[in-house]
């Protein structure tokens, strides 16, 4: 049988790659509609006319939009994230080691969350209607109600303050041994599994169960196959689809979403760093920033997709 | 003589989701021995299967065993723990499912799932599983035995999944197999086959059967008792011969009365081949996906199908599923449009498009699907389905469309109280008839029926067939009927056409005794059963051969 998969996944990556075009375009023209003339902002409000008209041909601002959006995509496939307006270091440079201190914090919390995620509603899914199942539930809902806010300054305040177990703020120069790590750790990595865990237990469990009650599923349980076969076997394979995507989603937040976090237990990333980009007009930051959330999104989503082409058999 | 299975007032209660409690089987006793095979017959909603269920010590959500005994090998199923349950499913009593399309999971391999139960159970190594497996599909004669098992279940057809059902029931040596309606699914020709595998595989280890199912026909071929059921009790148990030739219960009788529908009740009209035709169709072809360069569609389902039908006679189209026989109605009807063809009524020329049809044209030529329950809608009231056409046909409003409406629920004999009610609320027989309401509210003159009976019971659908009958005589209709099931189309239809792969093979005139000429059609009319117990044994292989050639 000829199979289908490569040209699948092929035109997924393929729309990726438009939806990433497309998002470029949106990231550039909506921070050029930012507010205010960036050589006025750079040079300050007694600069005189000459020196902003200079400045002005200097950066290309006085060429029509499409043509600077050119020269940003070109200098982006070179590698050139531009120069920052604030305090002229490479873009590249300032992003780089925020970008890593997220990545680790984003790995560390997947690491975390995602095996724990599963185990729990798959687990909730096997025993559905018993007490167990019940109070993951009830916990799952009453954290996702709870603003992310408030559960960090709650663990700042027991672990930190009464409990004095762990320090307030995130210090990353102090992980080279693993307790150092634990501590510097444990506090982003706790909230930021709470918060993004939930969603992907109550889906894993509702995919999980909707599987169950298939007739295959049914017919082998007529077999005499146990309960947690009837899961392991029969209902996860076929669940696996929606599970990637509900993971995908969640922890595409884990790239761009957690400046509460970042700020609350001052930790350097990139979330953070664009934020401050924000408050000081520095276009190529902001752009760059708001493209690494969007390239981080989308790699999480087009996963989820070929692995929802890969575990159809149907298409295998 | 012991008993492999001894069910002792066996009652089984639902929780309906209001949270009342309906006993929904109420103290069934009944024994089968070794080597025996009983049926379970009875219509949709009498706990057929329910009881058969219980022979696992399974009953669906929301149901729960209440009370007796079911004895199965001396276990009681009844008392034991689920995880007691659990080792002797698949060991000493399997199960074989309606829908084995549904029933095989579509992310393992056929194979995997075959052999799981001899995993789950411990019963062999791998290898000697496999090879069981491959002798079980061999003795159901199943196609490239050796390698169908490394195919994923989407990749074979209905009725090759169907046997490998019963394989994956037989593979851990049961005592008891429990059939459940396992040939409803298929089309009468590849029943044939089915029936004969299972047939031979059961007799050669006498492995006590209980095969559930509707369908008498079927069941005198392969049972040698039979229980009667209806609203959870049991009417009659006997055997065959006395269930087919002495029955005692009223509804015994019903059953069988609605397996030979009459063609009687009707006059035919005396046509003569001068009378112009009503609907008239030349070299039709229609098919689906996107039109490739020669203009026609990727598939052709429809291929230059030309037929007649004369005013206030009835026309029956028979074949197989995917055959083209749907189709065809969807591309007179104008829903799909015909891709190439004319299609003539009374005399004019029709577009091909139903868009482009005159208000006119779309009243005179009605449709009715087979499934009520799609193609009514759920959220309105019975009266608003019936009003709908009412208005937009005829401009009716107000006291005269009730009163037509009335009129209506009367002609398909419903109570005019139903007006008020959703069609969830009807059982699927009143479902059928007000979806053949709605056509007639049109006032056509040719209705074309889409498998109208083919999701009902058989007394619901002979009961059907009837009121078809009599409102041709009141009204003069004449209708299109599609169906692979022979015996009604015969019961209602001055001719029928034949359809295999897309063409008209054969038009067979039923009251000319014809027999049908070409092979698809013998081996169409061949295999469908007759409620003749050696019918099976004794059919013509004949029709085999055919199958390869």
């Amino acid at each position: 049988m000829k199979t289908r998969v490569p040209s699948l996944i092929l035109g997924r990556l393929f729309i990726a790659l438009i939806t990433l075009t497309i998002v470029s375009f949106a990231v550039f023209f909506a921070t050029t509609l930012l507010p205010g003339d960036t050589a006025t902002i750079l040079l300050g409000q007694s600069a005189t006319p000459e020196a902003i008209a200079g400045l002005r041909t200097a950066m290309h601002l006085d060429e029509p939009a499409l043509l600077r959006f050119l020269y940003w995509i070109v200098g982006l496939f070179q590698g050139d994230l531009g120069t920052s307006y604030a305090n002229h270091v490479p873009v590249a440079t300032l992003i780089g080691g925020r970008l890593l201190n997220t990545l680790k914090l984003a790995g560390l919390t997947t690491l975390v969350s995602v095996p724990l995620a599963l185990t729990l509603g798959i687990t909730a899914a096997m025993w559905r209607r018993t007490l167990y199942d019940r109070i993951v539930t009830i916990a799952t809902i009453g954290i996702i109600s709870v603003p992310e806010f408030v559960i960090a300054t709650s663990a700042v305040l027991v672990f930190a303050v009464y409990l004095k177990w762990l320090p307030a703020l995130s210090f990353t120069y102090d992980v080279n041994s693993f307790s150092g790590l634990l501590r510097a750790y444990a506090m982003p990595v706790i909230t930021l599994t709470f918060g993004v865990s939930a969603q992907m237990i109550r889906m894993t469990r509702a995919a999980v169960i909707e599987t169950l009650n298939t007739p295959y599923v049914e017919m082998a349980l007529l077999k005499g196959a146990s309960r947690p076969r009837l899961v392991l076997r029969h209902a996860l394979p076929n669940a696996l689809s929606p599970i990637a995507n509900a993971v995908a989603l969640s922890l595409s937040y884990l790239v761009g979403g957690v400046i509460i976090v970042e700020t609350i237990f001052n930790y350097p990333g990139i979330a953070k760093l664009m934020v401050d980009a924000v408050s000081t007009r520095d276009l190529p930051l902001i752009q760059s920033c708001a493209m690494i959330f969007c390239v981080g999104y989308l790699l999480l989503i087009t996963t989820a997709d070929i692995v929802a082409i890969l575990s159809n058999p149907r298409l295998r | 003589m012991t008993n492999l299975v001894e069910i002792r007032d066996l009652r089984v209660e639902a929780t309906t989701d209001s949270g009342r409690r309906v006993e929904i089987l109420k103290g069934i006793t009944l024994d089968v021995a070794a080597g025996e095979t009983v049926a379970f017959i009875g219509e949709s909603g009498s706990g057929k299967t329910t009881a058969a269920m219980t022979l696992l010590g399974y009953a669906r959500p929301g149901c729960r065993i209440c009370g007796g005994s079911v004895r199965v090998d001396g276990r009681d199923m009844v008392a034991l723990s689920e995880k007691e349950r659990a080792t002797l499913r698949g060991t000493t009593v399997a199960y074989v499912p309606q829908s084995a399309a549904a029933a095989f999971n579509p992310a393992a391999t056929i194979m995997d799932q075959v052999i799981e139960v001899t995993q789950i159970h411990k019963l062999m190594p791998v290898e000697e599983a496999r090879h069981r497996a491959v002798a079980l599909f061999r003795a159901l004669s199943l196609p490239n035995p050796d390698s169908i098992g490394d195919r994923y279940p989407h990749q074979v057809s209905g009725g090759q999944l169907q046997r490998l059902a019963a394989a994956m029931a037989l593979i851990g040596d049961p005592k008891v197999v429990i059939f459940d309606e396992p040939t409803t699914a298929l089309d009468v020709t590849t029943q044939v086959e089915v029936l004969r595998a299972f047939k031979d595989v059961t007799a050669k280890r006498r492995i006590a059967c209980v095969y559930v199912s509707h369908d008498l026909a079927v069941v005198a071929q392969i049972a040698d008792r039979i229980m009667v059921l209806r609203h959870g009790e049991v009417q009659e148990i006997g055997s065959v011969d006395d269930i087919l030739h002495r029955p005692a219960h009223p509804y015994t009788k019903e059953l069988l009365h609605a397996f030979h529908p009459d063609g009687g009740g009707r006059v035919v009209p005396t046509t003569t081949s001068h009378t112009e035709p009503l609907l008239d169709i030349s070299m039709l072809s229609a098919g689906y996906g996107p039109p490739q360069p020669n203009g026609k569609p990727l598939v052709l389902a429809v291929k230059e199908v030309s037929l007649q039908v004369k005013p206030g006679t009835n026309l029956g189209i028979i074949g197989e599923s995917g055959c083209g026989k749907s189709t065809l109605a969807r591309a007179i009807a104008g829903i799909l449009p015909a891709c190439d063809g004319t299609i003539q009524f009374n005399g004019r020329d029709l577009w091909q498009s139903a868009r482009q049809r005159s208000r006119e044209q779309l009243r005179d030529l009605q449709i009715v699907f087979q499934h009520a329950d799609t193609a009514l809608n759920p959220a309105k009231s019975i009266e608003e389905i019936l009003g709908r056409p009412l208005t937009f046909y005829h401009g009716l409003r107000g006291k005269a469309r009730d009163a037509r409406i009335d009129a209506l629920l009367d002609m398909v004999r419903l109570p005019r109280a139903l007006r008020h009610r959703r069609p969830a609320e009807l059982s699927g027989g009143q479902k059928q008839r007000v979806n053949f309401a709605r056509a007639l509210a049109a006032e056509p003159k040719l209705i074309l029926c889409d498998e109208i009976t083919s999701a009902l019971d058989t007394v619901v659908a002979a009961a059907i067939i009837d009121l078809l009958k009599e409102l041709q005589r009141e009204l003069g209709l004449s209708y299109v009927f599609i169906s692979h099931d022979l015996s009604v189309i015969e019961a209602i239809c001055d001719e029928i056409v034949v359809m295999y792969r897309g063409q008209t093979v054969e038009t067979i005139i039923p009251a000319e005794r014809q027999e049908p000429q070409h092979p698809y059609s013998r081996l169409l009319f061949s295999s469908v059963p007759k409620l003749d117990p050696t019918w099976l044994d004794t059919l013509d292989l004949d029709a085999d051969r055919m199958r390869l050639a």
